[in-house]
């Protein structure tokens, strides 16, 4: 299938008072046209660096791309002048964030903040960009949206605020959108209206959606392949079936077993004990290894190779490095 | 929105009753009257005076009076310069202290916000650094300083600008400078620090998320929000330009309603006392009044009204 994103080796640091912070530590993947991509971990892992560098909305200074390439239909957005960048965000690649309550502007009608993303990027009348305003707030599912054009934020509920925000990133048909957290701050029920939202638009639209998130649940209903992030690398990467069902690096596991199942008992919920490296200095090897249970001395010395293990599932851990595999044939 | 005009509008009228009377007391609980200074004049013919201008009345009968002037807006004439009404003195000064007034009101506003988005935008750059030192400056040197080192430079020493009065445009330079200068100051400081807030706002990376250019993003986005502080100090601030105008108008010469007022003061003129009081009064309260109007149309979470349902 086609790619409409890669990402390759991205570096992103930070320089603070206290030194420099290596958020994202070159992570790689590409994003299928019409595909749902998860990206995965715990706080501060760098999943949110990693989505804002690709819009170059990182604020800068501090922050700063220093390395690796983002090509978009194989175009590299880093090396894109900020003009260009600009005609790239909300056209090509939208982006939502996590809170509905605070992503909208409170001073301005919500129909105007939909209709001036179309008018910066399309060369249509504003009466035809209010028509695609209102086919926009239909299909994300806002009840009589002529009324509604005219409301602002606080008039509105999160959850349609969601949708508000979804119509706004979706109205100029990028082929990416980019979602941080876009359930997060809403109520059970309405999150699952919300990522249906996003399966049925997928549907219609064949929009590429790369959604960032630590709720498992989330990635088990709507993503086609997950990547899991910790300490601003992919750990460990695939379709979902295989992350779900067979899980190879400890980290993986290690979040698997910390979310509540229907099937299991609650007994067997296992928290990862520890805390992720520090990001001043992340240590040479495999930065699990301090909480990992199979840890051994290369380990510490050495950063796992990546292991291919499918078509599309890869790990970075020694435990599947061929070498050990061959060991265990060998064995066997 | 009417009702909420109608509620304004009667608290108005009190506030501005309890304004009449404080000022009504105050004015006679300090000692000496309008007739007994350096000149001697006979007893009868002060008597005659005072029964002239009703002071011979009880206080609270004079308070009537007071009360029905403030109501009819005829203050009769003034006891000091008696072929004058104070009607005619209003008149007459008022447009001067208003012009004095709107111009610095508008230089301040403008030239603040300017400044303030200009630090802000550049933060912890050199302008930023110069503009905050302007502005502290501009805070804490009190008017009646600023205007004397003004004349004292500009008039003075380097003669491009008119000593004082208020004749021609150029007149009007060196006072408004002076007295818009501190709320300029203060302005400039509000709208950096709240624009520097906007700008780390979500709605702000939303923004810039959906391609929208860098002035789009300041000045359609922030700058409305960041504005609604500033709106809310508005109020206060054309309290201390009218107050300044007092001390302006003076030093410059200026024929505004200032100098009646304090002349006023010092001579225990009665009716003029009251009649600038009730003036200013009345000018400070619509002021305060259209500031929580303009709040309303900046800031729709505000309901001035309770029609509409959410
Ligand atoms: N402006 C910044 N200045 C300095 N460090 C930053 C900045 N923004 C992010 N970082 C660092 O980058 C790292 C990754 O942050 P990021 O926001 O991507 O985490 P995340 O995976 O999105 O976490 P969360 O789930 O909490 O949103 C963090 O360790 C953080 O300290
Ligand atoms: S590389 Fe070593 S420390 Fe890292 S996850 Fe694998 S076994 Fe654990
Ligand atoms: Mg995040």
């Amino acid at each position: 299938m086609e790619k409409v994103l890669e990402v390759k080796d991205l570096h992103v640091t930070f320089t603070t008072y206290g030194g420099e912070v290596k958020a994202v530590r070159g992570v790689s993947f590409d994003l299928l046209k019409g595909e749902t991509l998860a990206i995965v971990g715990e706080s501060g892992c760098g999943k949110s660096v990693t989505s804002q560098s690709i819009m170059r909305l990182i604020p800068s200074p501090p922050g700063r791309i220093a390395g690796g390439a983002v090509l978009f239909k194989g175009q590299d957005l880093t090396k894109l002048k900020e003009s260009e960048m600009r005609n790239v965000r909300g056209a090509d690649i939208s982006m939502i964030f996590q809170d509905p309550m605070t992503a909208l502007n409170p001073t301005i009608t919500i129909g105007e903040q939909i209709i001036e993303g179309i008018m910066q990027h399309e060369m249509i009348s504003r009466q035809d960009a209010r028509k695609k305003t209102l086919e926009m707030l239909d299909l994300v599912g806002i009840p009589n949206p002529v009324e509604r054009l005219k409301h602002y934020p606080h008039q509105f509920s999160g959850g349609m605020r969601q949708r508000i925000v979804i119509a706004m990133a979706l109205v100029c048909e990028p082929e990416v959108l980019i979602a941080d957290e876009p359930t997060t701050a809403l109520d059970v029920t309405i999150q699952a209206q919300i990522l249906d939202l996003f399966k049925d638009i997928q549907r219609k639209t064949g929009v590429s959606i790369m959604i960032i998130t630590h709720d498992l649940g989330v990635v088990a209903q709507v993503a086609d392949r997950i990547a899991v992030m910790y300490a601003g690398k992919i750990v460990e990467a695939g379709e979902r079936r295989e992350i779900f069902y067979n899980p190879q690096h400890p980290y993986t596991k290690g979040l698997l077993n910390s979310v509540p199942r229907l099937d299991l008992d609650g007994a067997d919920l296992v928290p990862i004990g520890g805390s992720p490296p520090d990001l001043f200095s992340p240590p040479a090897g495999c930065p699990f290894a301090a909480r990992c249970d199979f840890a051994m001395e290369v380990c510490d010395r050495v950063y796992p190779y990546k292991t291919h293990l499918s078509r599309e599932h890869h790990v970075d851990c020694w435990l599947q490095d061929e070498r050990a595999q061959k060991m265990l044939a060998g064995i066997k | 929105m009417t009702g909420y005009i109608i509620k304004r509008l009667f608290a108005m009228i009190v506030t501005l009753w309890f304004i009449i009377t404080l000022t009504f007391f105050l004015m006679h609980s300090i000692p000496g009257s309008p007739f007994n200074e350096e000149r001697n004049t006979s007893e009868a013919v002060q008597r005659n005076l005072e029964k002239f201008y009703h002071l011979d009345e009880p206080l609270y009968v004079q308070y009537g009076m007071y009360l029905k002037s403030v109501v009819t807006f005829d203050f009769g004439p003034s006891i000091k310069k008696s072929s004058q009404t104070v009607n005619e003195m209003l008149g007459r000064g008022f447009p001067v202290s208003f012009e004095l007034g709107i111009v610095t009101l508008i230089v301040a506003v403008f030239s603040g916000i300017a400044l303030g988005i200009i630090a802000a935008l550049r933060h912890n750059g050199i302008i930023d650094y110069l503009a905050m030192t302007i502005a502290v400056l501009g805070i804490s040197v009190p008017n009646f300083v600023l205007a004397t080192l003004l004349i004292q430079q500009l008039a003075v020493n380097l003669t491009i600008l008119p000593v004082a009065t208020w004749s021609s445009p150029k007149h009007m330079i060196l006072p408004t400078l002076a007295l818009a200068t501190g709320p300029m100051a203060i302005i400039a400081r509000l709208t950096r620090s709240s624009m520097l807030e906007v700008l780390t706002q979500d709605y702000i990376k939303t923004a810039k998320a959906k391609g929208l250019s860098p002035v789009k993003i300041v000045f359609k986005h922030a700058l409305r929000n960041a504005l609604l502080p500033v709106v809310t100090v508005l109020g206060s601030l054309a309290a201390s330009i009218l107050t300044g105008t007092f001390v302006i108008e003076k030093i410059f010469a200026i024929p505004g309603m200032g100098k009646y007022f304090v002349e006023s003061i010092n001579t225990r003129d009665y009716p003029v006392i009251m009649g600038t009081t009730v003036f200013y009064s009345t000018i400070l309260i619509m002021m305060l009044f259209l500031v929580d109007i303009a709040y309303g149309v900046l800031d729709p979470r505000i309901k001035l009204h309770k029609k509409e349902g959410s």
